[in-house]
């Protein structure tokens, strides 16, 4: 039900995708697509909108009937979307918000490993390790 | 404190390293400079992750230049850059007065031919952190007089070439690109979607 997927600049193609449970992989590819014209829009927005300018968190993009999706901006322009299953209302803005942290800080520590080529795919275990820990919690 | 001494003694010791190699080993000078700035690159794409990490986003590309310029430049070299100079077209001139991998070199024009070695790792870390958030640039150093220094950048941004991309068009190779990867029988059924 849950799946965290980063997309890289300019490029956006996706960096790192994960899903519980694995069989639907396809139809998140799909909605993290789409999800992706909105949070351009919402960032391209932000200049004459003048609210939450400043955040990189961007909360909930738009809610479907089976799921809803968050998104989350860095300042070197990653994108995290977050795809969650609707009946999990068990789930805050704050829970949400902390495992965007997560993420953000893991990717960080990616960044600085030297095995690490900017723009691959994400395979190192410790992430690996984070996003399931994070998904378990949360299935 | 002391960690400044380390970081400014191993950079001394990388260049004078890679120098000695190039001489033993193939000989060639210009080669030299590059490698010093493709290490700063990568070494300066790690670092600005690290520190945009809890910062609010950028509005532009000054806010950008004034962020490298203050928080950036304390973080590795402690101080400021002291003057920034911009021709509103893309090109801006940093200047640092007292720039501290110089200043335990001369005070003036003594071995003013062997400068440009040491800038060559900073002018990489400033170009590794600009790629990374997205501008591309050209960075040149250059020094009249030790210990001051001008950075030179010349910046193209690419989140204002993306903005000129066809949106549909944009989606449809993109959704193609990905669906190859999985498998290729899908890509029958959204061509006809589409």
């Amino acid at each position: 039900m849950e799946t965290g997927i980063i997309c890289h600049r300019p490029q956006n193609y996706p960096l790192y995708i994960r899903s519980v449970p694995t069989e639907n992989e396809l139809k998140f590819h799909y909605t993290v697509h789409t999800s992706l014209d909105v949070v351009d829009e919402k960032i391209s927005a932000m200049g004459k909108a003048m609210v939450d300018q400043r955040e990189l968190y961007l909360g909930l993009l738009y809610p479907t009937e089976d799921y809803k999706v968050y998104g989350y901006v860095t300042n070197s322009k990653v994108k995290f979307v977050m795809v969650v299953d609707s009946s999990n209302t068990a789930l805050r803005d704050n829970e949400i918000r902390s495992m965007f942290r997560k993420l953000h800080n893991s990717y960080t520590d990616i960044m600085c490993n030297p095995f690490y080529n900017p723009g691959d795919r994400i395979h190192s275990r410790a992430f690996d390790n984070m996003v399931n820990s994070m998904m378990m919690q949360v299935c | 404190m002391a960690d400044e001494a380390l970081f400014l003694l191993l950079h001394n010791e990388m260049v004078a390293g890679l120098y000695r190699a190039a001489e033993q080993g193939e000989g060639e000078n210009g080669r030299c400079t590059t490698k010093l700035e493709s290490m700063g690159f990568r070494v300066g794409q790690g670092l600005i992750e690290r520190f945009t990490k809890d910062t609010a986003r950028f509005k532009d590309e000054l806010d950008i230049m004034k962020f490298i310029c203050k928080d950036f430049w304390t973080t590795v070299f402690k101080k400021q850059i002291d003057n920034l100079r911009t021709n509103h077209q893309g090109i801006y001139v940093l200047q640092d007065n007292k720039f501290r991998l110089l200043t335990q070199m001369s005070a003036g024009k003594q071995y003013l031919e062997h400068a440009p070695k040491y800038l060559a790792f900073t002018c990489g870390l400033i170009r590794g952190g600009l790629s990374n958030l997205g501008i591309k640039s050209i960075v040149t150093a250059e020094v009249s007089s030790m210990p001051a220094c001008k950075f030179q950048l010349q910046l193209t941004s690419v989140m204002s070439m993306c903005r000129k991309m066809i949106r549909p068009a944009r989606r449809y190779k993109d959704i193609t690109k990905t669906l190859e990867e999985i498998g290729g029988c899908w890509i029958l059924l959204v061509t006809t979607f589409v």
